[in-house]
């Protein structure tokens, strides 16, 4: 039995009278790449931010890596990396600086910066581009980078905010390797995002309609649940279902 | 620390990378000097005066080569009666006429007392007086000269007191105003557009999530230009000293803490603008309005406090940029130490820590 790396209890967050997240209750198990699957404006943004500790929650529990989200923020923050649908390297510097930086702030040893920055160039060959400033490099590159400066410190989980908005399926799919590889690290992927041909690469997904979760199961479970043969299907069911209800 | 040293190295590669942050940290301090300090000292050289002369003798004639003969002016016309005065001014021959009585030469030698007039056109009012006040300043360094010499005092009736040297007074107005200015702008702008930057960029998100606290993001963030700030500082004062030959009579060391003081309070200013702002342009626009325009009107840089509408002098006890100015004024001219300034130093500091505080809270709160 794999353990629970992500716990949630009853997670809501209010903005005003406008309920984000409503009563969010799950699980993330340690190495699974878990999906956070909704429309624009379902909650998926406000539940990462507040799992990544850039937002406090109204009310519920959480817990993140083993350490509690409301005590224990510093102690998360080193296990865990991020990348957002902004696009997060810095332009104008190169793609070296910018792994010693995040190396540096990490807390990386000088000689952890250069052997892994040396692994990672490698493994996505561009070890000659690596002088190259960011605003140089093409844009799907530069997310390939991005998820790898991402998890340069091995966290144990890397939360993506919708990590390919705006890039083509190719590239989308050459992204997926990557976080496949990761998984093969042992680090657990908690990813956001709309696209349904990367809701069939999750272990398991949890589908948001208006702030609450409508389902959570493998993508096969809920195909065979609501019957349907793509998840496309699955999701505008579960949208509209959502939408009556509310 | 080695964590804060990898970002305020990070912070460096940008302002070093980007050509309008250093065009802007180094280029505008220098221009800006230049500017204010070349066109004050371009305008009194060579300004054209008349002089009608009633009397004609030795000593009106002494007074005249010795106003020729520093540089100043030249003669624009040769004035015979009292009522071609306006028509040289509305000729544009000169702006400002020197009038000598009749008999001026022997009023001195007899009564030691005599009148000259000095008429200037004040339509440029700036100008006029600084013309008088460079005329008078030559006539007292006459009236010294004679009364070297001869045991009663001898008086040339002017209406102004006179300063020591003239030539500077320009250069004494601007020097502190500019650093002022410069620091302000220059410390808040910055520092406010770098983290609308970081927010704009979605970087600022990738900071937070990562071990740094707030604070530490802040300190990353201000130390690079606290250093540059200082090092602008020490150039305007370079350039006052060895361009201008303005005197720091002052203690040096009081004048680097005052100007570290001030650039701490411009820069934790520049954060709470960051705070405020959403992106670059929103952070620029706050700065150069809720800066420059404050720091150049209201801060007695360019117009005097005093002479201000009350509400306006009211409203220029909230300026920071004041304060500094009159330390500069009273360290550099004055040569005067922290027992004359210690009430404005007390102001800044305060203005520091209500800054800090506004800014750190509200930096935090925006985590929420």
């Amino acid at each position: 039995m794999e353990k629970d790396i992500i716990r949630v209890r009853n997670l809501t967050k209010k903005f005003g009278d406008f309920v984000a997240n409503d009563q969010l209750t799950f699980e993330v198990k340690q190495g699974e790449i878990f999906g956070f699957l909704g429309a624009n404006g379902a909650g998926k943004t406000t539940a990462i931010r507040m799992l990544c500790g850039l937002s406090k929650p109204t009310s519920g529990e959480m817990e993140v890596a083993g350490f509690d989200a409301y005590t224990q923020t510093e102690l998360i923050k080193k296990n865990i990396g991020y990348m957002s649908q902004k696009f997060s390297l810095y332009d104008d510097l190169t793609i070296w600086e910018n792994i010693r930086f995040f190396g540096g702030i990490y807390g990386l040893s000088r000689s952890a910066i250069r052997d892994r920055s040396k692994e990672m160039l490698t493994r996505l060959g561009i070890v000659n581009l690596s002088n190259r400033l960011i605003r140089d490099i093409p844009p799907g590159w530069k997310q390939k980078i991005a998820f790898s400066v991402a998890i340069l410190h091995k966290p144990q989980i890397v939360f993506l905010d919708e990590p390919t908005g705006g890039v083509d399926p190719v590239t989308r799919r050459q992204f997926w390797d990557l976080i496949y590889e990761a998984i093969d690290q042992g680090i657990t992927v908690f990813v956001t995002t709309h696209y349904m041909d990367e809701a069939e690469y999750c272990h398991r997904l949890s589908m948001m309609v208006n702030g609450r979760i409508v389902a959570l199961d493998s993508p096969e479970a809920l195909k065979q649940r609501f019957g349907s043969s793509s998840m496309n299907d699955v999701f505008v069911q579960l949208a509209r279902s959502g939408e009556k209800s509310s | 620390m080695k964590r804060l040293l990898a970002f305020i190295r990070k912070e460096f590669l940008h302002i070093f990378r980007d050509p309008r942050t250093m065009i802007i940290l180094f280029g505008m301090p220098v221009a800006q000097l230049l500017i204010f300090g070349f066109v004050i000292s371009n305008e009194i050289r060579d300004a054209k005066i008349a002089i009608l002369d009633k009397s004609n003798d030795q000593q009106s004639r002494e007074i005249v080569h010795r106003l020729l003969s520093s540089g100043y002016f030249r003669v624009g016309a040769e004035l015979e009666t009292e009522a071609s005065i306006e028509a040289c001014f509305k000729a544009n021959q000169a702006n400002l006429v020197v009038v000598f009585e009749p008999d001026f030469g022997r009023k001195l030698e007899r009564n030691h007392r005599a009148s000259m007039q000095l008429i200037a056109d004040a339509s440029d009012p700036n100008m006029a007086e600084m013309l008088s006040n460079y005329v008078q300043g030559i006539v007292f360094e006459y009236v010294n000269d004679l009364n070297r010499t001869s045991e009663s005092p001898t008086f040339i009736q002017a209406s102004y007191r006179m300063l020591f040297n003239p030539a500077l007074k320009g250069v004494y107005m601007f020097v502190p105003g500019t650093m002022a200015l410069i620091l302000m702008l220059i410390s808040a702008m910055m520092t406010s557009i770098t983290i609308a930057r970081e927010k704009e960029m979605g970087t600022m998100e990738v900071l937070l999530v990562s071990p740094l606290n707030p604070f530490q993001i802040l300190i990353g963030k201000l130390t690079p230009y606290f250093f540059l700030s200082l090092i602008n500082a020490s150039l305007i004062l370079l350039m006052a000293y060895f361009v201008f030959g303005l005197p720091i009579l002052g203690s040096s060391l009081l004048l680097v803490l005052v100007s570290m003081l001030f650039i701490l309070m411009a820069l934790s200013l520049g954060v709470l603008i960051s705070t405020v702002a959403k992106n670059q342009e929103v952070a620029m626009f706050i700065s150069m309005f809720a800066l420059l325009l404050p720091t150049l009107l209201l801060s007695g840089f360019i117009f005097p406090i005093e002479n201000m509408p009350k509400i306006l002098q009211y409203l220029s006890i909230f300026m920071p940029p004041k304060y500094f100015i009159i330390i500069l004024k009273n360290l550099m001219i004055k040569g005067i130490g922290m027992s004359y300034i210690w009430k404005e130093v007390v102001i800044l500091g305060l203005f520091l820590l209500v800054f800090m505080l506004i800014s750190i809270r509200k930096f935090k709160i925006r985590l929420e």
